[in-house]
């Protein structure tokens, strides 16, 4: 076979992502202290897991409907109208998708035409810019800075406006920075959007996790609910990732289009965790508020321990990363993050690995117990000083 | 319960600054927090917790359960202050249930425990009965996992 000439051309030039490589070698050392994970610690409640267990035993295991459970769908529009007070059609306006993943993958789907311009802010999870590409549309990064505490400015924004423009994708509280927005951040980005034709894709997989204020999302915002698409999942809130479910909310033209997309791709999300994302929504309140201080108090630690290190790590509001830069050490990120590995066995990301503008930067993840991130902060110290010597 | 108490249940050793930055008070706030604590007797000391299996001590540990006829006017009290005074004796508590107290020791094998249960123990005044447990392993203590940890099965980068 050759395969080189059947091999769809769009696939072979899409790139690996760049966290990749250093799975591929941190896999092959001995004794690794991580702090590179994207999913909790914590499992799944017990509650939950007890219902999927249920759900077996009674054998509801077949097909749900395409777009999800009934039940399922109105538990996540109580949920959404509990958190943002916007109210989402469980009939027509909900898809429970097979993670966020799947969510943002039948969004860019249903709204990308070949040419048309995607604007991503960055640093951002690695998979917006390649389903784009997949689409034939273009990206468009918009760069955020660490003395911007990584937000979306309302004036670059208007900067990447061209006639082109047909998607802003919007993900905070942010995978990497940590950077959240506020109501405040968001008011002048809807004002720049009002008056356009253009749609958010708003990714809040993280809206759970903020820290000493309340999550805002830009649907809540005056005659934004109606040019938004709106993503959230279990994994992250639930520590649920291996659940695979998730599920996006729009209006209803674009909700029909999506919809047909997942019906022909994925039938229904799986049964068994559907039922148990039930369960999550309506009583898993505290072990969420248990797992947000836990995090809480290790961001602290985190932030602390990297300041006095001398890795200057602005305060992040979201999530469970922390962003220190690493430009006083002389290094790029892929540097650091190798000699780290191969001197101190800590693996972590480097930032360039979320955009070219996560450069000079690092990825860590709290999602370890504090005696974790206690040993891995002691031999990323002495790796700093031996740097500086 | 308390933040700085549970923090300092985890791990003892976290520093001011570092109990500090976890709270989110000032290392002052905590140096006296923690004074006032120990001041009062909240915080009755600071101990180590050891995978003694790793060490060559040779230590054994037993739980001694106790049956005793309670003293007028002194109730249990009075009996559980004098096996507290043994050096061997590591805990006493009055329990609820089939026996009353609960206790304890560590010693240097099999024999040097039946031998103080029998001659220090069970002559006690108002000691009716013990029974003797050997502990085999201990999986966990004080919220400390002794045995192997639970693995960490995620992968080691994602994003």
């Amino acid at each position: 076979m050759n395969y080189d000439s059947i091999l769809s051309e769009k696939c072979k030039k899409m790139k690996p992502s760049g966290i990749r490589r250093f799975f591929d070698l941190a896999a092959t050392m001995d004794n690794v202290i991580s702090l590179g994970v994207g999913e909790p610690d914590f499992s799944t409640p017990w509650t939950v897991r007890k219902t999927a267990i249920e759900t077996l035993e009674r054998k509801r295991i077949i097909y749900t409907a395409n777009a999800g459970l009934a039940d399922l769908r109105k538990s996540i529009s109580d949920y959404i109208y509990k958190k943002e007070s916007v109210r989402y059609n469980p009939d027509d306006e909900i898809i429970v998708t097979v993670g966020g993943s799947e969510a943002i993958d039948l969004a860019i789907r249903s709204i990308v035409n070949p040419g048309d311009e995607v604007m991503i802010v960055e640093p951002c999870f690695v998979c917006y810019a390649p389903l784009v590409e997949l689409m034939n549309g273009v990206p468009v990064p918009l760069v955020t800075k660490a003395e911007d505490k990584f937000k979306l400015k309302a004036d670059e924004l208007k900067k990447a406006i061209t006639p082109k423009t047909k998607l802003l994708i919007l993900p905070y509280p942010n995978n990497p920075t940590g950077a959240i927005m506020t109501k405040e951040d968001l008011e002048p980005i809807a004002e720049v959007l009002k008056d356009t034709n253009i749609m958010v894709l708003t990714d809040e997989i993280y809206s759970e996790m903020t820290y000493g204020r309340k999550h805002f999302s830009i649907i809540s915002l005056p005659e934004m609910k109606e040019r938004t698409i709106y993503v959230n999942g279990f994994s992250k809130a639930f520590a649920m990732t291996g659940w695979r479910l998730g599920y996006v909310a729009a209006p209803e033209p674009v909700a029909k289009q999506m919809l047909k997309i997942h019906q022909y791709g994925i039938m229904s999300s799986p049964t068994v965790s559907q039922y148990a994302a039930i369960t999550a929504l309506e009583e898993c309140e505290n072990d969420v508020a248990n797992m947000v201080s836990e995090y809480n108090m290790r961001r602290r630690f985190l932030v602390d321990g990297f300041n006095r290190i001398g890795l200057d790590c602005f305060e992040p509001e979201g999530a469970f990363y922390i962003f220190p830069s690493i430009e006083s050490t002389g290094l790029t990120s892929e540097e650091f993050c190798e000699k780290l590995l191969y001197e101190k066995n800590v693996a972590v990301v480097p930032g360039s690995a979320f955009g070219a503008s996560g450069e000079g930067h690092i990825r860590i993840s709290y999602a370890y117990s504090l005696k974790h991130l206690t040993t891995a902060l002691e031999r990323i110290e002495e790796f700093v000083k031996e740097c500086r010597k | 319960m308390n933040e700085l108490i549970k923090l300092l249940q985890q791990n003892a050793r976290f520093s001011n600054s570092q109990l500090a930055a976890m709270t989110g008070k000032t290392e002052k706030e905590v140096e006296s927090e923690i004074k006032e604590l120990e001041n009062k007797g909240i915080i009755k000391g600071y101990s180590v917790i050891l995978n003694e299996d790793m060490l060559d001590t040779n230590l054994v540990t037993a739980i001694i359960e106790l049956k005793v006829t309670p003293k007028k006017n002194h109730g249990f009290d009075q009996l559980a202050h004098i096996i507290t005074s043994y050096a061997e004796v590591d805990s006493v508590s009055l329990m609820s249930g089939s026996y009353d107290l609960s206790v304890t020791l560590r010693g240097k094998g099999v024999k040097e425990i039946s031998m103080f249960v029998s001659q220090c123990l069970s002559t006690l005044d108002g000691v009716l009965s013990t029974t003797t447990h050997f502990v085999l392993k201990t999986y966990k203590e004080k919220g400390i996992i002794i045995d192997d940890e639970e693995k960490d099965e995620r992968s080691m980068v994602c994003p």
